[in-house]
């Protein structure tokens, strides 16, 4: 590749992202209240999918951890942003634990902390996890997803029980939330094309020959782990303060459920894949809602049957893995080469 | 101080089988050891035992003066031990030229916020480590096939590949499982010359098994033959051609004892 080549690209995709911004800026003032939560549902899932995909795809290490770590982002985020005021009206069968009890920050400072709490609890939890590989890492990274849910109920004067944290101010708006997904994106990019991405998928390719190479498994892992989970949590806050309201019950193992269905319809290993997955999954679930109305198509009478949706869902899920087995994308990213090269294809001229 | 790799007294089990029994095993820099015996003698075992994947029973393994007896295969790939798998281990779904540049990783010396952020010694590690990448495509003649995934290169091909992706660790030592496996006598005779130069130009040492006789024979300067993981001769390739314990171990032995002679009877 020359260097024309990459300054080309280089402008392409910061013209594409200011193109976004631009969309965004419309979207904000003209698009009603449905339309920019589902711009804003897909925006935290492209984040979430894209860091989950990091672990699974890239590296091939088989988690089951990021409801965990939402939940750690989430209620990090929550407890600094909740007003003293609030907290001592939410809590009321244990009151809270006392420097938290009095603290309020801003928030993307809470945000941050999201982050770097969950990335911190990702780190010391990489030392158990990584002794084990495939269905018993699933099986352990489960697990955690569970201890964390234990620990949301029980910690009452920290996390308010199964009464959840509720009256969030409501801070995430298209910005943050698109904000937080280009810069995810960006940095995830970034990292798995540098020579830390290609040790990542060496470990996944074959462990023993990235041994013999020098590279040490364990602390790659640890960093992809660790990275993974920051924006993870960093994500977590987001959807907090989007839906206001936060209870363990929120972060079951569905929800890795579903992110781990976009990356793998998507294509594991390919971030454009769980890009396109995650835009796919959050706006079709919503687009399919039509067929539980009742509606009239030529004549026809349909009454609409509730759960309609979730049948064709499925379905759709059901094709897509028989007819195309690696995902949307396989492993392949998206590139302005090869995107040119195909409409060269396409347009001979 | 060209005494590169010495192995004394090196045992490994399996439950009740001694796969290695007491092998002693010296290589210095810009020879060629051949490390020979029939099937399932302990060769590879070797290899790994010497290279950390599996623990030694007993015995100590000294590289360059300092014991790394025990030490994880990273930190010994990273001391300048570099090897081949006798079952071709690439990343597979990766490009032949990835596939190089990840034995490079080591040698990197900025941190994953400079990789993110492109700053520091960012730009200047990655072109080097990519040049150097070319380099040794270039000296395999992989140069053309740079981008191709190295799943669909033809067996000889993996077969160099591998090697170029061990030389990228820049080892002193270098351990190559069965190199010539597969390949015909004309590649192997290529193969034989290109060994002999490596080990002439980088002056690194180079410990090998395999089992094209004629080919260890030619680029060895030491062999040493084992038989059921105990080791029964040291020499040059003159003196063991013509050691009665190698021949009956390949060939096996008549009722006295004695090698059979093929050549007469």
């Amino acid at each position: 590749m020359n260097k024309t080549k990459v300054s080309r690209d280089k402008s392409l995709t910061i013209f594409s992202v200011l193109l976004l911004l631009a969309f965004i800026f419309y979207a904000e003032r003209n698009f009603n209240h449905y339309t920019i939560r589902i711009l804003e549902n897909i925006a935290i899932f492209i984040t979430l999918a894209v860091s989950y995909n990091l672990i699974n795809g890239i590296m091939g290490q088989f988690s089951l951890a990021p409801n965990a770590f939402l939940a750690i982002g989430a209620y990090t985020s929550a407890i600094f942003t909740l007003s003293p005021e609030e907290k001592l009206r939410s809590f009321i069968i244990e009151p809270m634990i006392w420097p938290l009890s009095v603290l309020s920050l801003p928030f993307a400072v809470s945000l941050l902390l999201a982050g770097l709490v969950t990335a911190l609890v990702a780190f010391f939890m990489a030392a158990p996890v990584f002794r084990v590989r495939g269905d018993y890492l699933a099986i352990v990274t489960l697990g955690f997803g569970e201890v964390i849910q234990v620990l949301a109920n029980n910690l009452i004067s920290l996390t308010n029980g199964s009464l959840g944290l509720k009256g969030l101010h409501p801070y995430t708006n298209l910005w943050w939330a698109w904000g937080v997904c280009i810069f995810t994106i960006f940095c995830t990019v970034r990292l798995i094309n540098s020579s830390y991405g290609r040790a990542m998928k060496a470990v996944r390719e074959d462990e023993i020959a990235a041994e013999a190479m020098g590279i040490n498994a364990f602390r790659v892992k640890t960093l992809a782990f660790t990275f993974s989970a920051f924006f993870q949590g960093v994500a977590g806050g987001l959807l907090a303060h989007l839906i206001t309201t936060i209870s363990p019950s929120l972060f079951t193992f569905m929800f890795t459920f579903n992110l781990l269905i976009i990356i793998v319809i998507g294509g594991l290993g390919s971030t454009t894949g769980s890009v396109i997955a995650a835009i796919l999954i959050t706006w079709g679930g919503e687009a399919l809602r039509v067929f539980e109305e009742p509606s009239n198509f030529l004549g026809f009478n349909y009454k609409g049957v509730p759960g309609m949706r979730m049948v064709l869902f499925s379905l759709i899920l059901i094709l897509v893995m028989l007819f195309a087995r690696s995902g949307i994308m396989g492993r392949a990213e998206f590139s302005w080469e090869s995107l040119f090269r195909w409409f060269r294809r396409k347009l001979p001229c | 101080m060209d005494l590169l790799l010495d192995v004394r007294c090196l045992s490994v089990s399996f439950g009740g089988v001694r796969a290695v029994n007491s092998l002693d095993l010296e290589i210095r820099k810009g020879e060629i050891v051949g490390l020979i015996g029939p099937n399932g003698a302990g060769k590879t075992t070797a290899f790994n035992a010497v290279t950390g994947r599996i623990r030694p029973s007993s015995g100590a393994i000294f590289f360059c003066g300092a014991e790394i007896t025990g030490w994880p295969s990273p930190r010994i790939a990273r001391n300048g031990i570099a090897r081949t798998f006798q079952n071709i281990k690439l990343y597979e779904d990766l490009s032949v030229i990835e596939n190089v540049m990840i034995a490079a990783h080591s040698s990197i010396s900025y941190s994953f916020l400079e990789a993110i952020f492109g700053f520091g010694r960012f730009s200047a590690d990655e072109s080097r480590i990519r040049s150097r990448a070319e380099e040794l495509l270039k000296l395999m003649n992989l140069k053309e096939l740079a981008f191709e995934r190295a799943s669909s290169l033809p067996y000889g091909s993996q077969r160099k590949l591998e090697i170029a992706r061990a030389l990228a660790l820049e080892p002193k030592l270098l351990l190559l499982d069965e190199p010539v496996a597969g390949m015909n006598p004309t590649e192997t005779r290529e193969f034989g010359g290109f060994l002999l130069r490596l080990r002439d130009n980088l002056s690194i040492g180079v410990g090998l098994i395999d089992h094209d006789m004629s080919f260890v024979m030619e680029v060895c300067d030491k062999i040493r033959v084992i038989d059921h993981g105990i080791p029964i001769a040291w020499g040059t390739p003159f003196e063991i051609r013509n050691d009665n314990k190698v021949i009956a171990a390949y060939l096996g032995t008549d009722f006295g004892g004695q090698p059979v002679d093929y050549a007469t009877n």
